[in-house]
């Protein structure tokens, strides 16, 4: 045990670099008493990803950018659009970082600053852009709503220029709702079939049918659509009705509800099933009181997602449903109106007064996707808490 | 000697180990049944539909061989049906599409991983998935009322000052003292805005996936050795998500080929052979088939029906690589570089 002089209560690592200091040894222990009574009591850093010259650097690029954005685009180019000015404005903020930092800092540092403001300009435009077609939406729509005629009426005898306190879009809301319906019943027990099957049963006629069913999600709407069209349609003579939207519907939907599920059940861990096997349940059991319901919130997620793609898809619609404008209760006599479709055919009318009808049955279809959306985030929330 | 020879015990020949059985009981010999007959309907229903796509591809086929694939028009009043220009149109529309997506894609996704708060984080998941949600007709309605009289605004200043490139040649004089601005909307370039709203999230959310799999390991010992925050993503995290990023925008392109609504509310159908997406007129196969199936005699349905198999098959193929290529990326495999 060596002492240790009073001038060694400094930092190993200054001790070392110090030249007359070789004949010390490398290590010691140090008694508590040898710290300097004046030693402040250490405080913890304060962590932080920037700099206060990096805030300055930001914050001035924000003022300097619009301004300077302004003079090219209002003074000295004949550039003079808000949209000009946004685009103009944010490269000149990239330049005015780019050119503040490599004055201030070294190279990497430069690029660093130059990639943080791009991706997060990159994610602005993308929230920009989502949260300008929802209030856009809301804000085109929202003249029609306040009339509560929108949801009770139809738009029989009501001609295109009729004001806003006639009609409304209760047919294609009953319709849209009765289409998905009927698609649901068809699609969800022979999704989630497959999707037991796939993963339970499994064998090599499974794979095949994992291949087929993996290859028909790429199958574009409007192809289902031309397939019922066609088939249904045009060769077994089925007139043009809801019930037709539905099958198109269904054909879309079926590939992709069971990809999601099969994807979901293929996550459920093996050990529960195999604990489940082991106390000599038979795997009908298993699947039924393990399977299912350790899944089930992935489940109703896929579920709900792809019934909010049926619900909003307009081409196989287009083809199949054809278009009343009276309220259509059975979905086999008779052509159908849905959101979607009226939302298409209202927008190409051409007719102001018809448009903003259209908007605000586009407000009803985002909000019902909207709904659809919320649940399904809750329902997938307790998988996510693990 | 602790081996001994076992002599036969007629006591012992009692204990013979039970017959295991794998025969399933009754139940479970209909469950296999059931979810068979199941998994076979939907095989039948889906591989069907495949099937008959293919089946209508002969006949059309037979009648028009190879010029199907180069004619231009699409006139069966004269007997003239081709897919070249629509072909062309849907590749022009995606090209734009994933022009435009990719980096907003890539750039969300890095954002969402490696920029934002954490506490942001999932609601910006939510937001991106939710943006795959909106129907595809709210952002038909978004790019033809909302984007379309600036997008002609871009369009007019591209050609200004970029005309020389041919993809950016407008048939109209940019300088004109009244610009003509019919000229430059109801195009591809507006179409491919509205449906890179469509391809975005599906490619961001891949990209998402694979990006915050990197290994934590590598990536705190970048930040380790000095590495400024982008200099960790450019060597850690977009070599690991490598995979990820081409498959993401493969799947993006996928669904981008296939859009319909959009397409159609946006542009105005044209059949010329071209590549100017800024310029007005143009034309993709799910447009044309919504556009010419009511008036379709037999022969032109399946005609159209053809050209329906031949996106179908683009897309599935474009899929399928995407698929591959997400499958077969470095997940989380160790540390190779």
């Amino acid at each position: 045990m060596t002492t240790v002089t009073p001038t060694l209560t400094i930092t190993p690592t200054r001790e070392r670099s110090r030249p007359g200091a070789d004949e010390s040894p490398r290590t010691w222990v140090r008694s508590l008493e040898d710290l300097p009574a004046t030693a402040e009591p250490q405080r913890r850093r304060t962590l932080s990803t920037s700099t206060a010259q990096d805030r300055m650097v930001v914050l001035g690029s924000l003022v300097s950018a619009p301004a300077l954005a302004w003079l090219v685009c209002f003074r000295l180019l004949p550039w003079g659009t808000v949209l000009a000015f946004a685009l103009t404005g944010f490269v000149l903020f990239l330049a005015i970082v780019t050119v503040t930092t490599a004055a201030l800092t070294p190279g990497p540092a430069v690029a660093d600053r130059l990639a943080a403001a791009l991706i997060t300009g990159g994610a602005a435009l993308v929230g920009i852009a989502l949260v300008s077609t929802v209030v856009f939406t809301f804000a085109r729509g929202a003249a029609v709503l306040p009339h509560l005629n929108t949801f009770t009426q139809d738009m029989a005898g009501v001609g295109p220029r009729d004001p806003l306190d006639r009609g409304g879009v209760l047919h294609a809301i009953v319709g849209s709702l009765i289409q998905v319906g009927i698609a649901i019943v068809v699609t969800v027990p022979l999704a989630l079939g497959t999707a037991v099957f796939m993963t339970e049963v499994g064998g090599r006629f499974a794979r095949v049918v994992r291949t087929v069913v993996e290859a028909m999600t790429a199958l574009p709407s409007i192809v289902a659509g031309l397939f019922i069209y066609t088939v249904l349609l045009l060769q077994l003579g089925v007139p043009r009705s809801g019930f037709a939207a539905a099958m198109a519907l269904s054909v879309m939907m079926l590939p992709i509800i069971a990809r999601a599920a099969d994807v979901v059940l293929r996550v459920v861990p093996g050990g529960l099933r195999e604990a489940s096997l082991a106390l000599g349940a038979s795997r009908w059991r298993t699947v039924w009181h393990v399977v299912l319901p350790t899944a089930r919130p992935g489940l109703a997620t896929a579920l709900i997602l792809g019934i909010a793609r049926g619900i909003g898809e307009t081409s196989p619609v287009l083809l199949t449903s054809g278009a009343s404008s009276f309220l259509v209760v059975n979905p086999f006599i008779g052509s159908m109106n849905s959101l979607p479709l009226f939302i298409f055919s209202a927008v190409r009318s051409g007719e102001p007064v018809y448009i903003q009808r259209g908007f605000a049955a586009a407000v009803i279809l985002l909000a019902i996707v909207l709904i659809l959306f919320v649940v399904a985030r809750r329902l997938a929330r307790p998988a996510n808490g693990r | 000697m602790s081996t001994a020879v076992r002599t036969e015990d007629p006591a012992l020949l009692a204990a013979t180990p039970r017959r295991l059985s794998s025969n399933q009981s009754g139940s479970d010999k209909v469950f296999v049944v059931l979810s068979r007959t199941v998994g076979a309907t939907v095989l039948a229903i889906t591989g069907g539909i495949g099937f008959f796509l293919a089946l209508q591809a002969f006949p059309t086929l037979r009648r028009y061989g190879l010029s199907f694939f180069t004619e231009t028009q699409w006139q069966p009043e004269a007997d003239v049906i081709g897919i070249a220009s629509v072909l062309v149109g849907t590749a022009t529309v995606a090209l734009v599409a994933m022009t435009v997506a990719f980096p907003l894609a890539l750039a969300m996704a890095l954002f969402i991983v490696e920029y934002a708060p954490a506490r942001l984080r999932s609601s910006l998941v939510a937001l991106v998935d939710l943006m795959a949600a909106v129907p595809s007709i709210i952002y038909g309605l978004w790019g033809f009322f909302l984007l379309q009289p600036h997008a002609s605004n871009v369009a007019h200043w591209l050609q200004t000052y970029a005309g020389f490139l041919p993809f950016f040649r407008v048939d109209a004089d940019a300088h004109a003292a009244m610009w003509e601005q019919s000229r430059y909307t109801a195009s591809a370039f507006v179409a491919g805005l509205a449906v890179a709203m469509m391809a975005m999230p599906m490619a961001c959310a891949v990209m998402r996936q694979v990006f915050s799999q990197t290994p934590l390991g590598e990536r705190e010992a970048a930040l380790a050795l000095g590495s400024t925050r982008w200099g960790m993503i450019r060597t850690v995290v977009l070599p690991f998500g490598r995979g990820g990023i081409i498959g993401g925008t493969m799947l993006g392109m996928g669904r981008a080929l296939g859009e319909t609504i959009a397409v159609v509310l946006i542009i105005s159908p044209s059949f010329d052979l071209k590549f100017r997406p800024l310029e007005v007129g143009t034309n993709t196969v799910s447009a044309l088939i919504a556009g010419r199936f009511g008036e379709a005699s037999p022969s032109q349905l399946s005609a159209l029906l053809t050209a329906g198999f031949v996106l179908f098959l683009i897309t599935l193929v474009v899929n399928t690589f995407a698929a591959l290529i997400v499958a077969n990326s470095r997940s989380g495999a160790g540390t190779d570089i």
